[in-house]
């Protein structure tokens, strides 16, 4: 019987600090086992279980992309006692990562679709994957337009900086960074909140076209009208939630909505499944 | 199917037998209660107790149980990394199970046994334990399993059904883990299966006849979640919580845990320990946000799971057996039968006003 509670061993082989206010770091580890890696095969939307030995374990999504080979990456929020004691560890540090967990966002069924990615603030870190994943290459073929509306409060609180420029600098994804606001005169991006921005533009929702939602309680409650008004349909709003989790795999009760673990079941669901539950999240 | 007579005489000395191949548990009397403790050398069940205050849930399931060992010292090798450790999963065996808790093992199994993931612990002590039924003849007031998908001679769940008869019990075997637990005790004087199954039929309809307190679940699948979620009654029912958590603590089919990190000096262990719906922290996020912040929402969690998300997720009926241990413990009378009941006419009332 396998252990579903058993992490793999990693060496911490990278920190950066993500942003201005030091509150959020990209740890990228390596498996002690090679072999661990191949087992911790995931798609883009999974989380996993960050083990820091002696302290406990979060769950928090997967950055790195499936088709980055040699590491996994994770940016993770200064928040609580393992986060905090997280962001106090070095590079060479030994820990565990437990997963992959969770379902994915619908990869089959965005094949052949436009893929309108909207983000905010830290939750910027699966989508992050996503859009690696969907530029590979080997894959960028499959899918049709991708649009990505991305804000923070100012520019120094963006993830994945130097990537977000490279993005804009490319012809097949239309990127539409966005902030808040700053006093930064170079400034070339848009300025406002990320529903402003998506209804600027977004292209308009149908058959052909999903949006994948991934932020702050905030943003996502003024994002649904302006998604509603595009004409999404619920059930092509692709979202993952977060809950308080322990077991991340279905079984010690705490991070249900309704009837549906949000570690086991989700945590990506359409809009349209998340309306017949309670929402409690 | 096979039915054993043993006589009243020889149980002792049978049990003395199986203490060799068994770790035995059952009922024990401490001070005005009896609970399930693990039986000493020469100690015989007390089969007289009513129900145990506690559900027999921790001898497969304990209450704080080590899942992973590790070392700190970055001196050793392998510090920090998770170490699997030994546990005795020699077989077990309790004697004098209700069928009620032993359904509620079944009801639990849902949760830790699923297609995609298998909780080690639970299996393996599941696994290793023989579940020695006795038939309830005499139920409690606040018993209402015939309406909870059990019964006092139940025997889903179960290996082996014992039935009291004056002198002797009748054993009836269910699995061959039954079969085998009478092997052991040396337990071979088969009764007439076909006779004695009649009259075990008949004492059990006299058993579920005196059990008279009843629930109504027939409508809960039908009515919407949210509709059930959103109802008026909810501000009602939670008022008078105290979240002390008693309930989730006797039950015998509330399962849910949390796992921590203990660390002394330099080694320490990862453990899991029962948890339960009623506490804030269950489900506060690092943020400070906490989606079920009021009595209201832990107490509305707590039927809403048993009563509704359990029997939407597994269609295996209700989260519940009916043991009525939380309506006879919970130190405000808060009452599942009455919430069950608002809940399954809320259902009923809900299509009554519907407009066509």
């Amino acid at each position: 019987m396998q252990n579903p509670y058993m992490p793999y061993p990693v060496r911490i082989d990278n920190i950066t600090v993500e942003t201005e206010d030091k509150n959020l770091k990209t740890f990228r580890f390596v498996f002690l086992d090679p072999q661990d890696e191949e087992k911790f095969g995931y798609r883009s939307g999974q989380f996993a279980e960050l083990s820091v030995t002696g302290k406990g374990e979060i769950p928090i999504g997967i950055a790195s992309s499936p088709t980055e080979k040699g590491f996994v990456m994770f940016t993770v929020n200064k928040v609580g006692l393992v986060s905090s004691f997280l962001h106090a560890m070095k590079e060479g540090d030994i820990m565990g990562v437990r997963g992959p967990l969770g379902n994915w966002y619908p990869w089959e069924r965005m094949q052949g679709k436009n893929v309108v990615i909207i983000g905010g603030g830290f939750a910027f870190t699966t989508l992050r994957s996503s859009i690696v994943y969907m530029l590979d290459p080997a894959n960028r073929s499959k899918f049709g337009d991708i649009h990505v509306i991305y804000g923070a409060r100012t520019p120094g609180m963006l993830l994945y900086r130097d990537e977000l420029i490279d993005w804009e600098k490319r012809d097949d994804i239309s990127m539409h960074i966005t902030v808040d606001g700053t006093d930064d005169p170079n400034w070339k991006y848009n300025t406002g909140f990320v529903p402003t921005i998506t209804e600027q533009k977004a292209p308009p929702g149908g058959e052909d076209t999903y949006a994948v939602v991934c932020g702050p309680p905030i943003m996502i409650k003024f994002t649904q009208p302006v998604l509603d008004k595009l004409g999404y349909s619920h059930d092509r709003i692709i979202m993952s939630l977060e809950n308080r989790m322990k077991c991340g795999i279905g079984m010690c009760g705490r991070c249900n909505i309704g009837k549906e673990f949000v570690c086991k079941d989700g945590p990506v669901f359409t809009l349209e499944e998340i309306n017949k539950t309670p929402r409690e999240y | 199917m096979k039915i054993v007579q043993i006589e009243k005489n020889v149980w002792a000395a049978g049990l003395k037998k199986l203490s060799e191949t068994y770790r035995l548990f059952g009922p024990v009397k401490e001070d005005d209660f009896h609970n399930f403790k693990r039986l000493q050398q020469g100690q015989l069940p007390d089969l007289n107790c009513l129900n145990t205050r506690l559900s027999p849930k921790s001898i497969i399931y304990p209450q704080t149980e080590v899942m992973f060992e590790y070392s700190l010292d970055e001196n050793q090798e392998d510090h920090h990394i998770l170490k699997e450790i030994n546990k005795d999963y020699s077989p077990q065996a309790v004697i004098g199970i209700r069928p009620c808790d032993a359904k509620a093992f079944a009801l639990v199994r849902l949760n830790f046994d699923t297609a995609e993931y298998q909780d080690p612990y639970w299996l393996k002590a599941y696994e290793a334990t023989t579940l020695v039924g006795l038939a309830c003849e005499s139920p409690c007031s606040s018993c209402f399993c015939t309406t909870a998908g059990c019964g006092p001679y139940h025997e889903e769940g179960l290996d082996l059904l014992l039935i009291d008869n004056g002198d002797q019990y009748w054993a009836k075997i269910i699995t061959d883990k039954g079969d085998a637990f009478i092997a052991a005790a040396g337990w071979n004087d088969p009764l007439d299966a076909k006779a004695t199954a009649q009259k075990i039929e008949a004492k059990r309809q006299a058993a579920e006849d005196k059990v008279c307190s009843k629930v109504n679940t027939d409508n809960l699948r039908g009515i919407e979640t949210n509709d059930l979620y959103n109802a008026p009654f909810w501000e009602d029912v939670s008022f008078s919580c105290i979240n002390c958590g008693t309930c989730t603590y006797v039950c015998p089919t509330c399962w849910c845990f949390d796992i921590q990190d203990e660390n002394r000096g330099n080694r320490g262990c990862r453990m899991r320990n029962w948890d339960s719906c009623m506490y804030p922290l269950f489900t506060l996020h690092g943020s400070g946000h906490n989606p079920r912040d009021t009595k209201l929402h832990r107490v509305r969690q707590r039927f809403m799971h048993k009563l509704k998300y359990y029997v939407d997720k597994y269609d295996a009926g209700i989260q519940c057996v009916g043991c009525g241990r939380c309506v006879r413990l919970c130190p405000v009378n808060i009452d599942i039968r009455r919430v069950c009941e608002l809940m399954n006419q809320y259902a009923a009332s809900a299509d009554a006003c519907e407009v066509r």
